[in-house]
C-alpha cells in the first residue's frame, strides 16, 4: 500500500474522465456506457410504464359499470392483453435490467459490464420489440386478444385469417424479449462472477448485487423454456403445426407447462431485485447494518432454486392430477421459508433503529408492507382447495397487483428516488416525493384491496361485463385505479424539474456505504479512477470503519498527520 | 430483561389473537352462501387460513408502525443506531416457525383436499379409487354422467338417461353430483362459486367431475378460464331442488319438443350485426348458434 500516491487516493476527484462527451444526445445513441445504458433502460420502460397504466385506465373505466358498455368486447380483451404484455415485458422487466445495468458495476467496483457492446445490442431490442408489439393496434383484427398467456386454442383462432395478425406480432414481440432478455442475464451474470474488485468476495458483497445475479440465473435456465414454447406457437399459428393445436392432436395443456414454467419464476425475476432494493435501503435510512446478511443473501438462491419448481400452481384447475396438486402446493408453501427470512430480518434492522422519513425510506416501507399482504395470500393461493375456488377469479389478480404493484413499482420508485442523485448529479424535490408516495400507497390499496373480496365472491377474471353484485368493489377499484394514473403526475414533475434544475447532489447525500457513494455524483465515464480494493462487509453503520483499503489508508494518513 | 420482554410479546400477541380470532370468523361472510359439501369444507380452510394471516400481518406490520412511530431520528440527528449485525439464534428460529407454519398448513389442505375427493382429469380411468371419504348419500355407482358441452360461448347439458338437453342446469339436492365435462373449441372453465368448486374443460378429452349440492337454490355457472371475445357472457344458471322436484323437471323436459336454447353471446352479437353498432371493434371468432333444447330455462 506504501506505493500508492496520495492523488490516487482522493476517492471522490471531480473531473470528469476524458471519454465519451457528456452531451444529452449521448441517451439516444448507440452508447456502450452501462450508467448510459441504464438510464436508457429507465426511461424507455417508464414510457411503456405510462403506455400500459392509460390502458389499465380505459379497463378500470369499463369495470366501473357492470355492462360492457365503453369500449367493445373485443377491445376490451386486446387492452387487458397488451396491459399485461406492456406491463411485463416492457416495463417491470427493462426497468429492473436498467437498474442493475446502472448500480452493479458501481456497486462491485468495475468500470463497465463484461460485454459492453452486448449491453447495448440487449437494450437496443427493446424500443425494437416495442414498436412490434404496439404495431399489433394498426394490422387488420388489432392486438392479440388471449390474455398475456397467450393460451391455446383461443391464441390459434385468428378469426381474420391473415397471417401477419396480432397475435403473430404478439409472439414475435415475446420472442425478441426473451432473446434480449437471456443476453441481459448473460452478461450480468458474467459480470457478477468475472469483474468483482480486488477484496470483494461474494460475502462483502452487497445484497442488490445477491438478488440480481439470483434473477438472472432464473432468466438463464427458465427463458429458454417460453421461447421455445412461443416458437411452436408460432409454427402451430403460421404454418399449422400441432403441437398445442388439439383439433389436429396436440396437447393445449403442454403449452401452460412450457409457458409457466418460466412465467412463474418470471415473478421472482422481478421481486428479488426489489428485495435488493430494500435491503439496500433500510440500513442507510434505520442507520442500521442489514440484520442477518448472510442468511439474506444466501436466500436469494433459495429462493432461485424453488422458484424452478412450483409453476403447476397455476394449473391447478386445468388437466393437474390429484398428486401433482399436492407436490406443488407443497413446493410453493416452501418458498415462503426464505421469503420469511428476508422480510424478518428487515424488520429487524429497521427495529431500534434512527429512522429517517425520507421519500425512498416511505416507498420501502410501503412496499414491504404491501408484499407482506401479498405473501399471505400468495399462501392461502398455494393452498390447494382454497385455489380451485378462487383460481381464475379476481382475488388471484389483487393478490398479483400487490406483488408487482404494491411491492415492486413502489420498490423501483424507492430505488429510483435514492439513487436518483447519483444517476444525474442533481437532488430531487422531497415534498413532491412525499406526495407521490400518499397517492401511490393510497391508490394502490384502493384499486387492489377491493379485488379480493369480489374474486371471494366469484368473480371471474377477464371478463368485460359481470352480475351487478360485484359493482360496489369495481366501483372503488376503480376509483383507486384513477388515483394511481394522478399518482404518476407529481413523480413526472419532480424527476423533469429535478433533473433541469434541481440542487446540485454531493457524491453521497445519504451520508450511505457503498462503492457507488465514494464516486461522484454523476459517476466519472470509467467509474473509478482506480479500482477499490474493499476490505470490509457492506452494510458497515455505526461501526465507524472504512470499506476500502483506499478510504483505510486517508483516515490513517489524516491521524498521522494530527498527531 | 428478557422476562419483561417475554410479558410484552404476551401481551401482545393476548390483544392480536382474539382479533384474528374475530377476522377469521369475519371470513365466512365474505364469500358466497355455501351450496355444497365442499364449500363447507373450503370456507373452513379459507377461515383458518384468515385467522393465521391476520396474525401474522398484525405482529410484521405493527412492529414496523412501533418503528415508524417511536424510533424516528430527530431532525438534526446524524448519528447512526447501535451496529447489531445478526443474531444466530434468532435467525434460525424465524426459518423455523415457518417452516412449520407451512407444514401444518400443508397438512391441514390435504386432509381438507382428501375429505373433498375432487375427481381430477387424470383419475377417471380409476375413478371409485379418488373418492377417498364420500361426504352425503352416493348416487348409485351406475349412474351416468350429466354431460356438460362447452362452446364459444354457450352452455349445454345433456342427460343421458331421460335423454334431456337444456341450457339451464338442474340437478338433485344432497346428491352427489356426477359431470362429463367436454368441449368443442377452445379452454373454458366450470365453475359454480356458490359450490368453490372449478375445472378447466380442455378440448380432445373428457373429464369427470364430482361434488355435492346441498342446498337448494338457483345458482350461477361462469366460465372461468378465458375462451375469448363473449367469455363474460358465457354463464348459466343451475337450478339445486329436492330429488323429486328434479325427477319432475326431467320428466316434463323429456316431453318438450326441441327449441332454441338461451344463448346470450349469440343475441347480443345479433343486436350488435343489425345495428351496426358504432363503437369500433375487431373481428371476432361467431358465436355459436343457439342449441336446440328440450328445456331453455333462464
Amino acid at each position: 500500500m506504501t506505493n500508492l500516491s496520495i492523488d490516487a487516493l482522493a476517492p471522490n476527484r471531480q473531473e470528469p474522465s476524458p471519454g465519451e462527451p457528456e452531451n444529452w444526445w449521448r441517451f439516444f445513441t448507440f452508447s456502450t456506457d452501462h450508467k448510459v445504458i441504464g438510464i436508457q433502460y429507465i426511461v424507455t420502460a417508464f414510457v411503456f410504464f405510462l403506455i400500459g397504466g392509460f390502458l389499465a385506465m380505459v379497463i378500470r373505466g369499463e369495470l366501473i359499470t357492470p355492462e360492457a358498455d365503453l369500449v367493445d368486447r373485443t377491445v376490451y380483451n386486446a387492452l387487458f392483453t397488451m396491459h399485461g404484455t406492456i406491463m411485463l415485458f416492457m416495463w417491470t422487466f427493462p426497468v429492473l435490467n436498467g437498474l442493475a445495468n446502472y448500480l452493479v458495476p458501481l456497486q462491485i467496483g468495475a468500470r463497465d459490464m463484461a460485454f459492453p457492446r452486448l449491453n447495448a445490442v440487449a437494450f437496443w431490442m427493446v424500443p425494437l420489440f416495442g414498436v412490434i408489439l404496439m404495431a399489433s393496434f394498426l394490422v387488420p383484427g388489432g392486438p392479440s386478444q388471449s390474455g398475456w398467456w397467450a393460451y391455446p386454442p383461443v391464441s390459434l383462432q385468428n378469426p381474420t385469417g391473415n397471417l401477419i395478425n396480432g397475435q403473430f406480432l404478439w409472439i414475435l414481440a415475446v420472442a425478441l424479449s426473451g432473446i434480449s432478455s437471456i443476453l441481459g442475464a448473460v452478461n450480468i451474470v458474467t459480470t457478477i462472477i468475472r469483474m468483482r474488485a480486488p477484496g470483494m468476495t461474494f460475502f462483502k458483497m452487497p445484497v442488490f448485487c445477491w438478488t440480481v445475479a439470483a434473477a438472472q440465473t432464473i432468466q438463464l435456465f427458465g427463458l429458454p423454456a417460453l421461447t421455445a414454447g412461443a416458437v411452436m406457437l408460432l409454427f402451430d399459428l403460421t404454418v399449422g403445426t400441432s403441437f398445442f393445436n388439439p383439433e389436429t392432436g396436440g396437447d393445449p395443456v403442454l403449452y401452460q407447462h412450457f409457458f409457466w414454467f418460466y412465467s412463474h419464476p418470471a415473478v421472482y425475476v422481478i421481486i428479488l431485485p426489489v428485495f435488493g432494493v430494500f435491503s439496500e435501503l433500510f440500513p442507510v435510512y434505520a442507520r442500521k447494518p442489514l440484520f442477518g446478511y448472510h442468511f439474506v443473501a444466501i436466500s436469494s438462491f433459495v429462493i432461485t432454486g424453488l422458484s424452478a419448481i412450483v409453476w403447476v400452481h397455476h394449473m391447478f384447475a386445468s388437466g393437474t392430477p390429484g398428486w401433482m396438486r399436492m407436490l406443488f402446493m407443497a413446493s410453493t408453501m416452501l418458498i415462503s421459508v426464505p421469503t420469511g427470512v428476508k422480510i424478518f430480518a428487515w424488520v429487524a434492522t429497521i427495529w431500534g433503529g434512527k429512522i429517517k422519513l425520507t421519500t425512498p425510506m416511505l416507498f420501502a416501507l410501503g412496499g414491504l408492507d404491501n408484499f407482506l399482504f401479498a405473501g399471505i395470500t400468495g399462501i392461502m393461493l398455494a393452498s390447494v382447495p382454497f385455489d380451485i375456488h378462487v383460481n381464475n377469479t379476481y382475488f388471484v389478480v389483487g393478490h398479483f397487483h400487490y406483488v408487482i404493484y404494491g411491492a415492486a413499482v413502489m420498490g423501483i420508485y424507492a430505488a429510483i428516488y435514492h439513487w436518483f442523485p447519483k444517476m444525474t448529479g442533481r437532488m430531487y424535490y422531497e415534498g413532491l416525493g412525499k406526495l407521490h408516495f400518499v397517492l401511490t400507497f393510497i391508490g394502490v390499496n384502493l384499486n387492489f384491496l377491493p379485488m379480493h373480496p369480489a374474486g371471494l365472491m366469484g368473480m371471474p377474471r377477464r371478463v368485460a361485463s359481470y352480475d351487478p353484485e360485484f359493482a360496489f368493489w369495481n366501483v372503488l377499484a376503480s376509483l383507486g385505479g384513477f388515483l394511481l394514473g394522478v399518482s404518476t403526475l407529481p413523480f413526472l414533475l419532480n424527476m423533469i424539474s429535478a433533473w433541469v434544475q434541481g440542487d446540485k447532489a454531493p457524491a453521497n447525500p445519504w451520508r450511505a456505504i457503498g462503492l457507488e457513494w465514494l464516486v461522484a455524483s454523476p459517476p466519472p465515464h470509467e467509474n473509478f479512477d482506480e479500482i477499490p480494493t474493499i476490505i470490509a462487509e457492506p452494510y458497515g453503520y455505526g461501526k465507524n470503519e472504512p470499506l476500502t483499503a483506499q478510504q483505510a489508508a486517508l483516515q490513517q494518513l489524516a491521524s498521522t498527520e494530527v498527531a | 430483561m428478557n422476562f419483561r420482554l417475554i410479558l410484552k410479546l404476551a401481551a401482545v400477541a393476548g390483544i392480536f389473537t382474539p382479533i384474528s380470532l374475530w377476522v377469521g370468523q369475519l371470513s365466512y361472510s365474505w364469500m358466497p352462501e355455501p351450496a355444497s359439501a365442499e364449500a363447507l369444507l373450503v370456507d373452513n380452510l379459507f377461515s383458518f387460513l384468515t385467522t393465521l394471516g391476520t396474525f401474522i400481518f398484525l405482529g410484521v406490520t405493527g412492529t414496523l408502525l412501533y418503528s415508524v412511530l417511536f424510533q424516528r431520528a430527530g431532525k438534526y440527528d446524524e448519528s447512526d443506531g447501535p451496529p447489531i449485525e445478526g443474531n444466530l439464534t434468532l435467525e434460525i428460529v424465524w426459518t423455523a416457525i415457518p417452516l412449520l407454519l407451512v407444514v401444518w398448513i400443508a397438512g391441514y389442505s390435504y386432509k381438507i383436499y382428501d375429505e373433498m375427493g375432487i375427481l381430477g382429469p387424470m383419475e377417471h380411468m380409476h375413478r371409485g379409487e379418488a373418492i377417498a371419504a364420500p361426504l352425503v348419500t352416493q348416487a348409485s355407482p351406475e349412474t351416468e354422467p350429466i354431460e356438460v358441452h362447452a362452446r364459444q360461448w354457450v352452455w349445454e347439458f345433456y342427460y343421458p338417461e331421460a335423454g334431456v338437453t337444456s341450457t339451464e342446469m338442474h340437478l338433485p339436492n344432497n346428491t352427489r353430483a356426477k359431470l362429463a365435462l367436454t368441449s368443442e373449441d377452445v379452454l373454458h372453465g366450470f365453475y359454480v362459486p356458490a359450490f368453490r368448486v372449478k375445472q378447466d374443460v380442455i378440448p380432445g378429452s373428457k373429464i369427470d367431475f364430482e361434488f355435492t349440492p346441498i342446498r337448494e337454490g338457483t345458482y350461477r355457472l361462469r366460465d372461468s378460464q378465458y375462451s375469448g371475445t363473449y367469455f363474460a357472457a358465457m354463464q348459466a344458471n343451475v337450478v339445486v331442488e329436492s330429488p323429486e322436484a328434479y325427477q319432475r323437471w326431467l320428466k316434463e323436459a323429456a316431453a318438450n319438443p326441441p327449441q332454441p336454447g338461451l344463448n346470450p353471446s349469440y343475441d347480443e352479437y345479433q343486436v350488435k350485426v343489425e345495428n351496426r353498432e358504432n363503437r369500433p371493434g375487431w373481428k371476432t371468432v361467431l358465436p355459436a348458434p343457439a342449441p336446440l333444447v328440450n328445456y331453455v330455462g333462464s
